[in-house]
């Protein structure tokens, strides 16, 4: 129970969110290189989703490439890059870019094949260009399941982030191998809650958004739709872990 | 390649960690999730709570988990132990859910029939409800075989043994030899894994080839979900693969 106490104790003392090594610039900092990562990471996949989820082309390639880079272990993967390209931010955030690529163009394929092929026709039969049909009729009905891969991937940035301070960057990782060092457990123990809660509050943000960008129509669908949206909530953590990327 | 010769010993004890520590959280989490699956189809409420549970557990990152669990469990923080429970409990956030669809993917004529033959309700489950689930079942399995494979190497990072010591130890001397290695053989062990799961898929399955139909593996094998799939394939949900087989 005393480590708990001091737990508290450490998260509460003033002196621990102030100056460089803050918990408010480690939070930044761990919001900074998970942004990097999840922007670079979507620029690539979600056009390449979206283009293979419109025209159903290249399908088993992307499968095969996205199987093969789920089973790479994300610490080998760091760490190569460290030592390949040296230090510095960017190797890092290369690594992690080829972690999050397969959930955003998973979930981005997964939400534009899932709408119904009857309204994909149907647009096409009023007289919509491919491009229309791609965005305003394929994005807003797909965009329910899509949102399931985007929030896998933030979750596993989030987690993987944590992982970075070990080359040694910033981040809340860092009072986890400052604190692993120094034997130093309430810090580990703070900043592993914080970690946790970041994580929490960010996919509790991420709901509460697909909840005001969803087109009103989709949540009065059918039970289809919600079936699928209900999946695909639960497949998301489960896609995070096999990214191996909850670390 | 002439360092992995000379330290095969060292990556094949570490590999044989790195496995266990895998392994051993997959067994236990099937064994929890089974039971807790089949309670939680009979009672709505307590669904929605087992899928909000799970979600929610899959939202904690690993490597805080290994933290954090030492002080709940007492244990100390090289334990393996916490490793095993951390791991468990991905397994049950991800089998629970699994489990739940591969029960609803038996046919309800099928247990009706059963019933009607006079199965008394454990041998029905046993003998029905459980080996005909197996397909979807197996697909579940095969997705926590990879992520714990791929999980296990970050507990290196707090010093428990496994093939992730490789990492850890490749980056302190820079040698990108080892590191090399250590993803190679995490790549093959979890192959490996994923290649031995689908042979005891088949043994365990034998219908699934004599109907002739398509066979489950190959609905595991398809990464991305497929909420359009035929009827027959309720793990629409389970978006994962470990990738190509074999």
């Amino acid at each position: 129970m005393n480590i708990f106490a001091e737990t508290i104790a450490w998260l509460a003392d003033p002196k621990h969110w102030t100056g460089t090594g803050g918990i408010p610039t480690r939070l930044l900092e761990h919001l900074q290189y998970s942004g990097l990562v999840l922007l670079i990471a979507a620029v690539i996949a979600v056009p390449v989703g979206l283009f293979i989820g419109h025209t159903g082309r290249g399908r088993v390639v992307a499968v095969a490439v996205a199987g093969a880079l789920r089973a790479l272990p994300t610490l080998g993967l760091l760490v190569l890059f460290a030592l390949l390209a040296g230090s510095g931010l960017m190797p890092p955030v290369w690594a992690l870019v080829i972690l999050t690529v397969p959930p955003l163009l998973a979930g981005t394929y997964a939400g534009i094949s899932s709408v119904d092929a009857n309204v994909v026709d149907a647009a096409r039969a009023v007289g919509m260009t491919e491009l229309q049909i791609l965005f305003r009729v394929e994005l807003p009905n797909g965009l329910q399941v899509m949102f399931g891969g985007i929030r896998t991937a933030v979750l596993q940035v989030i987690a993987t982030v944590s992982v970075v301070a070990y080359l040694p960057l910033g981040g809340l990782g860092r009072y986890l191998f400052d604190g692993l060092v120094l034997q130093d457990f309430p810090r580990m123990l703070g900043g592993s809650l914080l970690i946790a809660g970041l994580a929490i509050v960010v996919d509790l943000i991420l709901a509460a958004v697909q909840r005001m960008v969803l087109s009103p129509g989709l949540t009065l669908d059918s039970r289809g739709s919600h079936k699928a949206a209900e999946d695909l909530t639960a497949a998301a953590p489960a896609g995070a872990a096999v990214q191996g990327g909850t670390p | 390649m002439e360092w992995f010769l000379a330290n095969s010993g060292m990556v094949l004890g570490l590999a044989g960690q790195h496995l266990v520590l895998a392994i051993v959280p997959m067994v236990l989490g099937l064994l929890i999730s089974i039971p807790l699956a089949q309670l939680a189809r009979r009672n709505s409420t307590l669904r929605s709570v087992v899928a909000t549970a799970t979600s929610l557990l899959y939202t904690i990152p690993s490597l805080a988990l290994f933290i954090i669990l030492p002080t709940i469990l007492g244990t100390r923080i090289l334990d393996p132990l916490n490793v095993v429970v951390a791991l468990t409990i991905y397994a049950v956030a991800l089998l629970v859910r699994a489990a739940m669809d591969a029960f609803d993917s038996v046919d309800d004529d099928l247990r009706n029939a059963a019933v009607a033959m006079g199965f008394k309700p454990m041998a029905r489950f046993f003998q029905v409800d459980l080996p005909l689930s197996l397909p979807v079942m197996f697909a579940g399995l095969r997705v926590v075989s990879v992520s714990n494979i791929s999980l296990v190497s970050v507990a290196a990072l707090l010093g428990v043994g496994n093939l992730g010591f490789l990492f850890t130890d490749g980056l302190q001397r820079t040698f990108i030899t080892e590191v090399v290695v250590g993803i190679l053989a995490i790549l093959v062990l979890a192959l490996l894994m994923d290649a031995v799961l689908v042979v005891l898929e088949r043994l365990l399955t034998p219908w699934t080839r004599a109907a002739g139909g398509k066979s489950s593996g190959a609905d595991a094998t398809t990464l991305i979900t497929e909420p359009k799939s035929g009827p027959g394939l309720p793990h629409a949900g389970l978006r994962t693969d470990p990738g190509a087989p074999g």
